[in-house]
């Protein structure tokens, strides 16, 4: 059955980049509609079990799930309407969303669009990989976490940065047993921080090393890992066989595009970023005026920048909307401030110089 | 691969337990737990096998993106199973292949 439903501003993905802009723009006055493709709202805070470290703005010292939920109770009471089981599955020809619901399809018009789709796990191939036991280290970082399930018992982690690292730990605290972490580069990739707690553990990181073989029947029983030399290539006599029973791929996230694109927003590469992100400007506008872009979708970054993205996208559109206060121009500012301040050290800087390409791009367009 | 004792972090709240029928016996799961979680928590790892190679499959993206973890649940093949919740009385199956919709039993 196809119904159709209106809306000042539709906005899809209610991770922390679309609660952000929907308690902003809401905030302003400007009725919301939140749409989100699981049954519950967060996106990836919801797996997030330690705490987060930066600002009080930013929940600092609070766990993950419950800045999640912090921001849902705030949305709520702001009034912003929020439709979970609802993905979004195309955009028509005159600019309203398609959201299949049920077995139902939802024809919403609205008048701005807030994307903050998100990004999703990259993956890796190499022989074994389709067996039962190699999955996403965010698969296995849900299901402990959220659904109290550990998905392996002896667990080789692919890949050292954030993702890689704190899985790890976490499952560590959840009981599993973690045999090491490869990384391909010649350097862990992660902040020190969680770093150094997998290494006083006593859980080895292999730097300049990969997976060459996942091996087993019915499940990953074994896995050949082994050194690579400076171009990635595997270093022959260097192999090594682990018994695990699971194999986590924690090597990246690519921003999640697909309605972006069709609406005919611009694209545009940064490798830093995640690769493939629609360009936009300061204040989140992508190349066409009514449809705004945060979060991992507008580059991969952490859950605080993605959080005041989208803000930034929900104060501007609601603006757009004719809906401001004194404060706005104000706000504005200090949220570009702070997502700047948010961009330094040795970590966020090459960020920072992607983000300018970005803005550039599409003041080029 | 069995559950896991006090989490020191989280408080998971028990649920109920619900009888469900897993390639024709009977399991006891926690209700509203996603299907693939309760089948791991049971020992039960393989999901289903590969039309061409009849290769073993299960968990890979866990949130509903990559369609790797389907069974036939309740005589409907391709049910996402790390997104759709145990209910009471349901009847899961390795699903063989693509499945056909309806034979419960024949894709066994
Ligand atoms: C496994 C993993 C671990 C991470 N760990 C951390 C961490 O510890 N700390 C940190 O700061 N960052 C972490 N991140 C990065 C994380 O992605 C960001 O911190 C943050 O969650 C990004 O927010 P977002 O709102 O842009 O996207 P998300 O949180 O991913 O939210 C996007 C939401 O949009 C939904 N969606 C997408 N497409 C549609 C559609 N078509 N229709 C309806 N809904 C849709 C998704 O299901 C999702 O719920 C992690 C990421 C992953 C994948
Ligand atoms: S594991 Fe990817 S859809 Fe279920």
């Amino acid at each position: 059955m196809i119904s159709m439903k209106q809306c000042e501003l539709l906005v899809v993905g209610a991770g922390p980049a679309g609660l952000g802009a929907a308690i902003e723009a809401a905030r302003l006055g400007v009725s919301v509609l939140l749409i989100d493709e699981n049954d519950t709202a967060g996106g990836q805070l919801f797996k997030q079990i330690h705490k987060f470290f930066g600002s009080k703005e930013h929940y600092a010292g609070t766990r993950g799930f419950q800045i999640g939920q912090a921001l849902l109770r705030e949305a709520s009471a702001l009034g912003v309407e929020v439709m979970l089981n609802a993905r979004a599955v195309g955009l028509l020809d005159d600019g309203s969303v398609a959201v299949q619901y049920g077995k139902d399809l939802i024809q919403i018009q609205a008048s701005k669009l807030i994307l903050a789709t998100g990004a999703k796990e990259n993956a890796i191939t190499f022989p074994g990989w389709t067996l039962p036991g190699v999955m996403t280290a965010g698969a296995a970082q849900t299901f402990s976490n959220v659904y109290d399930t550990l998905v392996g018992k002896n667990i080789l982690m692919v890949g050292s940065g954030n993702v890689g690292l704190i899985v790890s730990y976490q499952l560590m605290q959840a009981g599993a047993h973690i045999k090491g972490l490869v990384e391909v580069l010649p350097a862990i990739s992660g902040y020190g921080v969680h770093a150094g707690k997998i290494k006083r553990a006593g859980v080895p990181i292999w730097t300049k090393h990969t997976v060459l073989e996942a091996k087993g029947k019915r499940r990953v029983e074994e896995v050949v890992i082994g050194e690579v030399d400076d171009q990635r290539k595997p270093v022959y006599g260097t192999q090594k066989t682990l018994e695990v029973d699971t194999i986590l791929l924690a090597v990246g996230l690519t921003p999640r595009v697909e309605l972006a694109s069709m609406a005919g927003c611009r694209l545009g590469v940064e490798r830093i970023l995640g690769g493939h992100l629609p360009v936009h400007n300061q204040e989140m506008l992508s190349t066409k005026d009514s449809v705004y872009v945060c979060g991992d979708l507008a580059g991969v970054e952490e859950a605080n920048t993605a959080l005041d993205e989208g803000r930034l996208a929900g104060t501007a559109a609601a603006e757009a909307l004719g809906y401001s206060d004194a404060k706005t121009a104000d706000k504005k500012r200090c949220l570009v401030e702070g997502l700047h301040d948010l961009r330094m050290g040795t970590f966020g800087e090459k960020r920072l110089d992607c983000k300018s390409r970005v803005i550039e791009k599409w003041s080029c367009v | 691969m069995g559950n896991k004792k006090e989490h020191p972090i989280v408080d998971f709240v028990e649920t109920e337990l619900v009888q469900v029928t897993v390639d024709g016996k009977p399991l006891w799961v926690s209700e509203g737990k996603p299907i693939a979680a309760a089948l791991l928590q049971a020992g039960i790892d393989v999901f289903r096998f590969t039309e061409k190679r009849k290769a073993p499959r299960s968990l890979f993206c866990g949130i509903g993106q990559c369609n790797d973890c389907v069974m036939v649940v309740d005589g409907i093949p391709n049910v996402r199973t790390c997104v759709t919740r145990v209910q009471a009385g349901m009847v899961i199956e390795t699903q063989m292949g693509l499945g056909k919709l309806g034979d419960i039993n024949e894709t066994m």
